[in-house]
C-alpha cells in the first residue's frame, strides 16, 4: 500500500530519487535544495539506498560526476538551484549532447545580482536551450511524481535526454504537505532498471564518448538532439498514461482549469497554478469568464497544446516568474512562436511577477485581470507588464 | 617501400567505418580516428635526403603522430596521409637530412 507522509518538497524529491534507485548521486549543497542530497545521503548511510554518494567541491563537479556515471551506464541523479545550476551550464549541454538521461531536481530560485535565495524560475528558464527536458511541479506530490516520470521519459530509447524537475523555492522546497509515497515494487515495475544500449563502459566493447565533432558531423549530432526532443512529446504523453494506470494520478502537458467558456485564460507554471485556481473560483463567483492553465512540461514546449488552449480564449495572459531582458518573459516568447502562424489567435499578454520571492497576491492578479479586460474591450495595453512593482521606490 | 605498420588497422577501420550519426555521436569502432587523414592539415612537408641520414631514429622516436615508420634498412618513411607537417623531425635531425618545404596545393 502506498504510504502517506507529511513532508517538504525537498524530501519528496529525495524520496523520488530513493524510489528510482540511482546508482550514483553527486551533489553540492545550495539553498534551497540542500535538503535533497542531505536526505539522500541519509538513505545511503542507513543502507536504504544502494548507491554511490559522491561529495564534490562544486556544482560543476556534481554534474560532471553525473555525466561520468551515466556515460559508464548507470542511473544518476543530482539536485541544485540558482547559481549552482548556472555553474553547471556548460556541462548541461554536454550531458544532452552525449545523450545521458540524468535527472536533476531544482528548487527554482532567482539569480544574482542582487543576491536573493527566494523563488522565481530564472535558473531553469535560463537553461532552456541546453537540450534538457523541463518539468515544473505545482506541489510536493508533483515534485515526487515528475521525478519518476522524468527518469522514465529520459531513459526511453526514442529520447535519451536529461531532464530537470523544478519546484518553487521555499513555497514547495520548505513547505510541508501530505505526499503519497508509491510502493517500491510498483515504481520498480514502472521504471525498471536502466540498461543502456548506447552508452556504457565495457572493456569488451571499447567506445569513444564525448569526442570531437568536426564541421562535417557536428550539425547532424545536434539535429539528433532536436529529433530526440521532438520524440519526447509523444513519449511524455505515453508515460503520463502509464503513470496514471500505475499510480492513479493524471498529468498533462498543459492542465486546464475552468477554461471551457473562458474569455480570459491565465497560463502559468509551478506552484502559482494553485493560487490561480483559487483566484479563478473567486472571479467565477463574481461572474467573470475566466480560466487557468498550468504548463507542466516546458521543454519540449507544448506547441500543439498551446494552440488548442489559445482557441478557447480571447485573451491569453501569461504569468511568469522570469524575464529575458530586451524581449519579455520566456514563456510569452515561446507561446508566441506556437501561435505565430495561426489564422485566429487570442490577444497574448505577458505578466512578469513574483521575481526573487515576491508573493503573488490576489491584488496583483486583479491587476492582471483589469489589463486583460481592457485588451478584451479593444483598448490598447502594454504587451509586457511588470506586476506588483513597488513604483514608489523606483 | 615498407608498409605502414598500421595498414591492417586502417583497412579494418575503413571496412567497418560508417558515417551514420549515433545518439551522442558515440564512436563504436576502436581506432577509427585513422579515417581522418590529418595530412590534409599540412602546410610544410618534410623532404627527406637519404644521403645525409645516419639512421639515429630521432625523427622516428619523436614524431608525435606517429607518421614516421622505418623501412627494412631502418631508414625513415614518411606517411603523408597523417603527417601534419609540424616540423619536429626536421628540427631534431642532427644531420639536417630533413627539410621542411612549403607545399603548394
Amino acid at each position: 500500500m502506498p504510504m502517506r507522509k507529511v513532508m517538504k518538497g525537498n524530501e519528496a524529491a529525495a524520496w523520488a530519487a530513493k524510489l528510482a534507485k540511482p546508482k550514483v548521486i553527486a551533489a553540492f549543497p545550495i539553498t534551497p535544495s540542500t535538503l535533497v542530497p542531505e536526505k539522500i545521503s541519509e538513505f545511503v548511510a542507513d543502507g536504504e539506498l544502494d548507491a554511490e554518494f559522491i561529495k564534490v567541491e562544486s556544482e560543476h563537479s556534481a554534474i560532471s560526476a553525473c555525466v561520468g556515471a551515466s556515460a559508464a551506464g548507470v542511473r544518476a541523479f543530482t539536485a541544485t538551484a540558482s547559481q549552482g545550476l548556472a555553474l553547471m551550464h556548460e556541462i548541461l549541454f554536454i550531458a544532452a549532447g552525449m545523450r545521458l538521461p540524468i535527472v536533476m531536481a531544482i528548487g527554482n530560485r532567482s539569480l544574482s545580482a542582487p543576491i536573493n535565495i527566494w523563488n522565481d524560475w530564472q535558473d531553469t528558464i535560463s537553461e532552456r536551450d541546453t537540450g534538457w527536458m523541463q518539468f515544473y511541479a505545482e506541489n510536493n506530490q508533483e515534485a515526487l511524481d515528475l521525478i519518476l516520470i522524468a527518469f522514465k521519459v529520459a531513459e526511453d530509447e526514442r529520447v535519451l535526454l536529461p531532464a530537470m524537475v523544478g519546484f518553487d523555492a521555499f513555497i514547495l522546497t520548505h513547505t510541508v504537505e501530505p505526499v503519497e509515497i508509491p510502493d517500491q515494487e510498483v515504481v520498480d515495475e514502472f521504471l525498471g532498471e536502466y540498461v543502456p544500449k548506447h552508452a556504457y563502459l565495457d572493456p569488451a566493447r571499447p567506445i569513444t564518448q564525448g569526442s570531437l565533432g568536426f564541421p562535417a558531423h557536428y550539425m547532424e549530432a545536434r539535429y539528433k538532439v532536436w529529433e530526440a526532443m521532438e520524440n519526447a512529446r509523444e513519449v511524455i504523453k505515453e508515460v503520463f498514461d502509464e503513470f496514471e494506470k500505475k499510480f492513479g494520478r493524471r498529468y498533462h502537458m498543459i492542465e486546464e482549469y475552468k477554461t471551457e467558456d473562458a474569455e480570459i485564460i491565465l497560463l502559468t507554471m509551478g506552484s502559482l497554478a494553485g493560487t490561480l485556481k483559487d483566484f479563478v473560483d473567486k472571479k467565477r463567483e463574481e461572474g467573470v469568464k475566466i480560466g487557468a492553465a498550468k504548463m507542466t512540461v516546458y521543454r519540449p514546449f507544448p506547441i500543439e497544446e498551446i494552440k488548442a488552449l489559445a482557441k478557447k480564449a480571447k485573451v491569453l495572459a501569461i504569468l511568469e516568474k522570469n524575464v529575458s531582458f530586451g524581449i519579455g518573459g520566456a514563456v510569452f516568447a515561446d507561446a508566441s512562436r506556437a501561435l505565430v502562424n495561426e489564422k485566429e489567435k487570442p490577444i497574448l499578454l505577458d505578466f512578469i511577477l513574483g521575481l526573487g520571492g515576491r508573493d503573488v497576491t490576489f491584488e496583483q492578479l486583479e491587476e492582471v485581470v483589469e489589463i486583460s479586460k481592457k485588451a478584451l474591450e479593444g483598448e490598447k495595453v502594454e504587451e509586457i507588464n511588470w506586476i506588483g512593482l513597488r513604483k514608489e521606490i523606483l | 617501400m615498407a608498409e605502414s605498420p598500421f595498414k591492417a588497422d586502417i583497412e579494418r577501420v575503413q571496412k567497418e567505418y560508417s558515417e551514420k550519426m549515433t545518439p551522442g555521436a558515440i564512436v563504436y569502432i576502436p581506432g577509427s580516428s585513422v579515417v581522418n587523414k590529418t595530412g590534409s592539415w599540412r602546410v610544410f612537408m618534410p623532404k627527406f635526403n637519404k644521403d645525409k641520414c645516419v639512421r639515429c631514429f630521432l625523427c622516428y622516436t619523436l614524431c608525435p603522430e606517429p607518421a614516421i615508420y622505418l623501412d627494412e634498412e631502418s631508414y625513415p618513411v614518411f606517411d603523408y596521409d597523417y603527417c601534419k607537417g609540424c616540423g619536429i623531425c626536421a628540427n631534431e635531425c642532427p644531420t639536417k637530412a630533413i627539410e621542411m618545404v612549403r607545399e603548394s596545393k
